[in-house]
């Protein structure tokens, strides 16, 4: 373990890691996205971007890594390690980390990431950034950034633009500020970041196949591990993936006075532009939809390329989730709702009249290209 | 049996959120609110008292007028409460933040068959960090997500939500489970509760009380002991106003699909 306050910051060179997460033998979406953000990070640092895999025969996963940028992965295969358990994955990371000292390490802020990333850094003795949204380490890309994605007036800040750190931007206080945070006296900078959010790179199968597969050393027992998977149950209904969506109609407190009738035209607006519908928090804390529909700080991060907002107010919370869609359409009764702030298009109405409206004038405007 | 809840008091992020120009978050004009998810972990302590008896020990880390939403849980059915409150404290990140809450957890003592309960995050950080890091520095076994949850003897059964499902793990006590929402129905205060909270036992941990425990070291907590710094605060520039179309009519949704279909969008 790292001693308090004394990491020799320059002992680690093991390059940018990369949590690379499977469930029953699947790869998560997140862990390419992680992949090809991080092989940004690892050129800019001109060093090795590496996956770490931890599983029971999960060695066939490892190679397709590769294939969106990773120069190694290091495979850590045990009976023990077939379903997810905070201690034997917190034990299994920590002594690989110990041994081979990245100084960047990346985990998907998936539920089981979350639980992971913080007992992971708590043992190494070093910081975790929560659910970050963007990463840098240049200085120039960093300031680029800025620019376009604050209102600072970047030209008149002094930075230092030597600063190697790591910079996690994250959103604070339900996305009414965003905050970078830097952690300069640990290593490894540790990072959970938002599934949907860093862009997933073009696959190379050249790349893919010189991958390099490392096996490292570990010790792991039954003693190691202080609670027992007594199953794992996958989710009888199908679940909206609202991430992968090119649309998004979601619904909010503006379909209170008829829930039923409300999701139903939100989801024939979807179907007729081919999307999925989601909600906002008002619509999930009701029970008027399932969690998955949930877009906002505390649901989803979604950037389709059509984005209807039907009844939804706009509160920060789910600006957050979705203000970075190519297309925004607000449908709301309140001229003044925030909603209408982020749309590109905004019509004051009555969603239960305006939307069959809208379906008939999309239908037809399909129909006539 | 002893139970511990871990409490915060938050701004209310889903009301009005008034941001000052150096861009900090202006707290003066905004509520604040018992974290939503730690109500629920109240609940879970409450109804394994009601259950089986345990004593529930509310404990939170923050400023001195967090006293009233400490009084409040006592009303709720809690039986003593404690408030972590130290300048030595301020700034503290999550890492420097589960040392300190570690500490006085240690001081109120967690025996073998003890709980300790936290919301898996509070609504102004959203970090969900702080449950696990308090488990990791006790050596407790954590169970995070939880949504349901049985205790039989020294085993707790919990449901453990995942983004496509769930898992059923069991554990022992002492242990740290992290609840979310759909575990419970806060209960509310009781008007018994109410009558009696300002006389339950209430008490302050400052540093002086816990500095002779090792992980409260002035190079471990604080703004100085925290792993990670706060780099940069800023707004997001609020994007250009968009179209706002006349009427609410057919014509109004003929030009908006006939817009759409212009510039390619559908």
């Amino acid at each position: 373990m790292s001693s308090f306050n004394s990491t020799d910051l320059a002992a680690f060179t093991g390059g940018v890691w990369v949590f690379c997460e499977q469930r029953r033998g699947k790869m998560m979406a997140t862990s390419y996205e992680l992949i090809s953000e991080g092989r940004k990070l690892a050129d800019e640092r001109d060093t090795e971007l590496c996956g770490i895999l931890l599983g029971d025969q999960v060695e066939g996963l490892a190679k397709e890594l590769g294939g969106y940028g990773a120069d190694k992965v290091f495979v850590c295969e045990h009976p023990l390690l077939k379903d997810y358990t905070t201690d034997a994955y917190t034990k299994v990371i920590c002594d690989v980390v110990e041994a081979y000292k990245p100084e960047v390490m990346l985990i998907g802020a998936t539920n089981i990431g979350r639980d992971l990333g913080p007992r992971v850094a708590a043992r190494l003795h070093t910081g975790l950034t929560a659910d970050c949204t963007h990463l840098d380490i240049d200085m120039d890309t960093y300031v680029d950034f800025l620019r376009n994605s604050s209102t600072l007036d970047v030209d008149k800040i002094k930075f230092d633009m030597e600063d190697i750190n790591l910079k996690m931007t994250r959103p604070a206080f339900g996305g009414h500020l965003m905050a970078t945070i830097i952690c300069p006296r640990f290593r490894p900078c540790m990072a959970t970041v938002r599934p949907g959010v860093m862009k997933k790179a073009e696959f190379d199968q050249a790349k893919a196949d010189a991958c390099a597969i490392e096996k490292p050393a570990f010790s792991l027992s039954a003693a190691d591990i202080q609670t027992q998977v007594l199953e794992v149950v996958k989710a009888t209904k199908k679940l909206v993936d609202l991430i992968g969506a090119d649309v998004v109609v979601s619904v909010g407190r503006g379909i209170s006075k008829d829930v039923e009738g409300g999701v139903k035209l939100a989801q024939e607006l979807a179907d007729a532009l081919g999307g999925v519908v989601g909600g906002s928090r008002a619509v999930i804390d009701a029970g008027w939809m399932s969690a998955d529909h949930q877009v906002g700080q505390t649901g989803k991060t979604v950037h389709p390329k059509i984005y209807v907002a039907l009844g939804i107010s706009g509160a920060i919370q789910h600006k957050a989730g979705m203000q970075d869609s190519e297309c925004i359409i607000a449908v709301n009764k309140n001229e003044t709702a925030p909603i209408f702030e982020v749309a590109d298009y905004g019509i004051t109405g009555d969603l239960f009249k305006v939307v069959p409206m809208l379906i008939d004038s999309i239908k037809a405007a399909k129909a006539a290209r | 049996m002893k139970i511990i809840v871990c409490v915060k008091q938050v701004p209310d992020t889903s009301g009005k959120v008034a941001v000052n120009e150096d861009g900090t978050l202006n707290r003066a004009s905004m509520a604040t609110i018992t974290n939503p998810d730690d109500l629920n972990a109240v609940e879970a302590a409450l109804a394994l008292k009601d259950q089986t008896g345990a004593e529930v020990t509310v404990l939170c880390m923050g400023p001195p007028p967090a006293e009233g939403m400490l009084r409040e849980i006592l009303a709720r059915g809690a039986d003593r409460a404690v408030l972590i409150s130290g300048r030595e404290f301020g700034g503290s990140d999550t890492y420097a933040t589960s040392q300190i809450i570690s500490a006085a957890i240690k001081k109120i003592g967690l025996g073998d068959e003890d709980v300790v309960f936290c919301g898996r995050q509070a609504i102004d950080g959203d970090t969900a960090q702080v449950g696990s890091q308090i488990a990791e520095k006790l050596n407790l076994p954590q169970v995070s997500y939880a949504a349901d949850l049985k205790k039989e003897g020294n085993t707790l059964t919990v449901k453990r939500m995942l983004e496509d499902g769930y898992m059923t793990i069991q554990v022992q006590t002492p242990c740290l489970i992290t609840c979310i929402k759909e575990l419970n129905e806060p209960r509310y205060m009781s008007v018994a509760g109410i009558f009696d909270c300002y006389s339950m036992p209430y008490e302050v941990f400052d540093y002086e009380t816990l500095k002779d425990d090792p992980l409260v070291d002035p190079s471990t907590i604080g703004l100085k002991g925290s792993p990670t710094n706060i780099f940069k605060s800023f707004t997001p520039p609020q994007k250009g106003v968009g179209v706002m179309l006349e009427g609410s009519d057919k014509d109004t949704c003929d030009k908006l699909a006939g817009t759409l279909a212009a510039k390619h969008i559908i």
